[in-house]
């Protein structure tokens, strides 16, 4: 008997050991990486001057390392994808839960998943193919990779997060808040407007926020239909130019660059960038979100 | 005088039951009419069809007629598919079991109907906003602080929030579905007193939590039993000497 709880005991130790490596290895890794970011890309700090880092001209091979083309199409891409995929995306979540009829809703709920589900060079080579030419064509262009064409690419990927999410969100607002709303003589648009989405406000913002984060992070689209000119954003007609963005240099250029190099450390550097950028946006929305709890619960208990 | 008559109705949910088999009744106006029974005899299914919000549910089929006499001598066929449903809301408001208020200030919760409704002007708002709550007895209460979210109040406050939100429309009819369900002793009198205060106003049809509360409030009362309308009578007669055998078995609390 004595033997066998013993046995049990070392058991239970044995598992608790094991969670808890796996819990602590993973915050390892994640500090590994940091610093193996840190420590390829911070030389570069030391190797080009700051005046040249924040240069309007990309072009390594002559040791032309200005970052605010890339940084500035880095941007460009992105909001121009948040601008086109938010009000999409929200506006097809409340359609899918408040206004579809039953039928139209259990179409397009699996729908959105499965375009949610396509890997995004799909998306790229469709974009390449069919998407960039045609705006060649309508919009009268010189050439139909640019950064408006990474823009909506970008949309379409992010879109199906911020629609599964947000709809999510919707869905969870109490029947009890329309019913309330209506009976009030409310017009379903009213409700929808005035009391639905207050409601799910901070389900529909973190649907936002990883729609953004989604687009960020995006290579290999980007890559694909964006003409990867590193050409400094300066007007917004830039936007139906050639941009490159960060992502697509390191993808572009690690391969080709000698390890240890300066060019090897710039990349490192944009990386580090990259990665504080998602940062940010990660702890803004969680905070917002956090925020946004607590004053509902206190509002709600 | 008959505020609304329902004739011969009929509703049938999307799962095939019948909840609701020919019911005829006439709703005093004026007047507190209560609908008592036990659970599921279909009490909310036709309180919810005097204002349409069944609408929205998964209905199958309605049959029969219930009509609406209007203050400005207009009748309002509420059944009928081209009846403006936004403005019968207008005219039939209802408060529900569970206090909803709406995510916005104790103001906001009070504005929010009429400024749907199209009113603008801050000085209407104003009188609406206190009128209403005198009339369900929260005024005191709330007057410094309107402007919190109405979701910080009691549950006992919010209910009554929702009795003021309703009465700040300045409908003709009010529908409360076991508006006390949830509250205790003592907000449940408050409740129960204002409606006493208000009814000389309006016609009041509530589902009651009770059967003592049925008593206490009833100016009429009608039973229902498992989608039957089983009598209906002027209200102390229907607690003191009912008719049918099965009321009188409810209401004496040989079942529930
Ligand atoms: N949305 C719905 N879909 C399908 N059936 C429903 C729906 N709402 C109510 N029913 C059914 O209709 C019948 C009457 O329900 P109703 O809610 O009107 O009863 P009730 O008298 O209000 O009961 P309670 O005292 O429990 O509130 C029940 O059998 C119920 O199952
Ligand atoms: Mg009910």
């Amino acid at each position: 008997m004595k033997i066998f709880i013993s046995q049990l005991f070392d058991k239970e130790r044995l598992i608790t050991r094991l969670i808890a490596s796996a819990g602590y290895s993973a915050i390892l890794f994640v500090l590994l990486i940091f610093y193996f970011l840190i420590s390829e890309g911070l030389p570069a700090l030391g190797e080009v001057s700051l005046h040249s880092l924040l240069g309007t001209r990309w072009y390594p091979i002559e040791e032309y390392y200005g970052l605010l083309p890339l940084i500035s199409g880095s941007l460009m891409v992105t909001l121009g994808a948040t601008a086109i995929a938010m009000p999409i995306g929200i506006g097809t979540a409340v359609f899918i839960a408040e206004v579809a009829p039953r039928w139209a809703r259990e179409i397009l709920k699996p729908l959105v998943e499965v375009l949610g589900g396509l890997p995004s060079v799909v998306l790229g080579l469709i974009g390449f193919l069919i998407l960039s030419p045609a705006l060649r064509v309508n919009l009268n262009l010189a050439t139909g990779l640019t950064a408006f064409t990474g823009s909506l690419l970008l949309a379409a990927i992010s879109i199906p997060t911020i629609i599964s999410v947000a709809e999510d969100a919707l869905d969870s607002v109490p029947r009890s808040y329309r019913d309330a709303a209506l009976a009030l003589g409310a017009t379903e648009w009213q409700t929808i407007w005035r009391v639905t989405l207050p409601a799910a406000r901070s389900g529909v913002l973190t649907a936002g926020m990883l729609g953004v984060g989604r687009a960020i992070g995006e290579t290999m689209t980007v890559m694909m239909v964006t003409g990867n000119a590193p050409v400094l954003a300066n007007s917004l007609r830039m936007l139906f130019m050639p941009a490159r963005t960060m992502t697509a240099t390191i993808a572009a250029e690690m391969g080709e660059v000698a390890r240890g190099s300066v060019h090897y450390h710039v990349l490192f550097l944009i990386g580090i960038g990259l990665f504080m950028i998602s940062l940010v946006v990660n702890v803004t929305a969680s905070a917002v979100v956090f925020r946004q709890r607590k004053r509902s619960e206190r509002i709600l208990s | 005088m008959v505020k609304i008559s329902i004739e011969h109705f009929h509703l049938t949910y999307s799962d095939g039951a019948e909840s609701l088999r020919d019911i005829t009744i006439d709703i005093p106006a004026r007047a507190i009419s209560v609908f008592l029974g036990p659970a599921g005899g279909g009490k909310s299914s036709l309180l919810r069809a005097l204002n349409r919000l069944n609408d929205l549910a998964d209905v199958r089929s309605v049959s029969g007629q219930i009509r609406l006499f209007g203050d400005n001598g207009q009748t309002i066929d509420i059944l009928d598919p081209q009846t403006d449903v936004v403005a019968l809301r207008r005219l039939v408001s209802m408060v529900f079991a569970r206090p909803v208020t709406l995510p916005l200030s104790i103001r906001g919760n009070l504005t929010y109907g009429l400024e749907v409704a199209g009113m603008r002007q801050n000085n209407l708002l104003g009188e609406a906003v206190e009128r209403s709550l005198q009339q369900a007895a929260l005024w005191e209460e709330v007057k410094d602080r309107l402007d919190e979210p109405a979701a910080a109040l009691s549950g006992g406050q919010q209910q009554r929030l929702c009795l003021a939100r309703s009465l700040a429309m300045q409908p003709e009819v009010i529908l409360l579905d076991e508006p006390t369900s949830g509250l205790d002793p003592i907000s449940t009198s408050k409740v129960e007193a204002s409606l006493q205060e208000i009814k000389n106003n309006y016609t009041i049809v509530l589902v009651p939590h009770s059967v003592q509360q049925a008593a206490r409030v009833a100016d009429h009362a009608a039973f229902f039993l498992q989608g039957e309308l089983i009598e209906a009578a002027p209200g102390p007669n229907l607690f003191i000497n009912p008719t049918d055998k099965r009321t009188q078995d409810y209401v004496e609390g040989r079942f529930g």
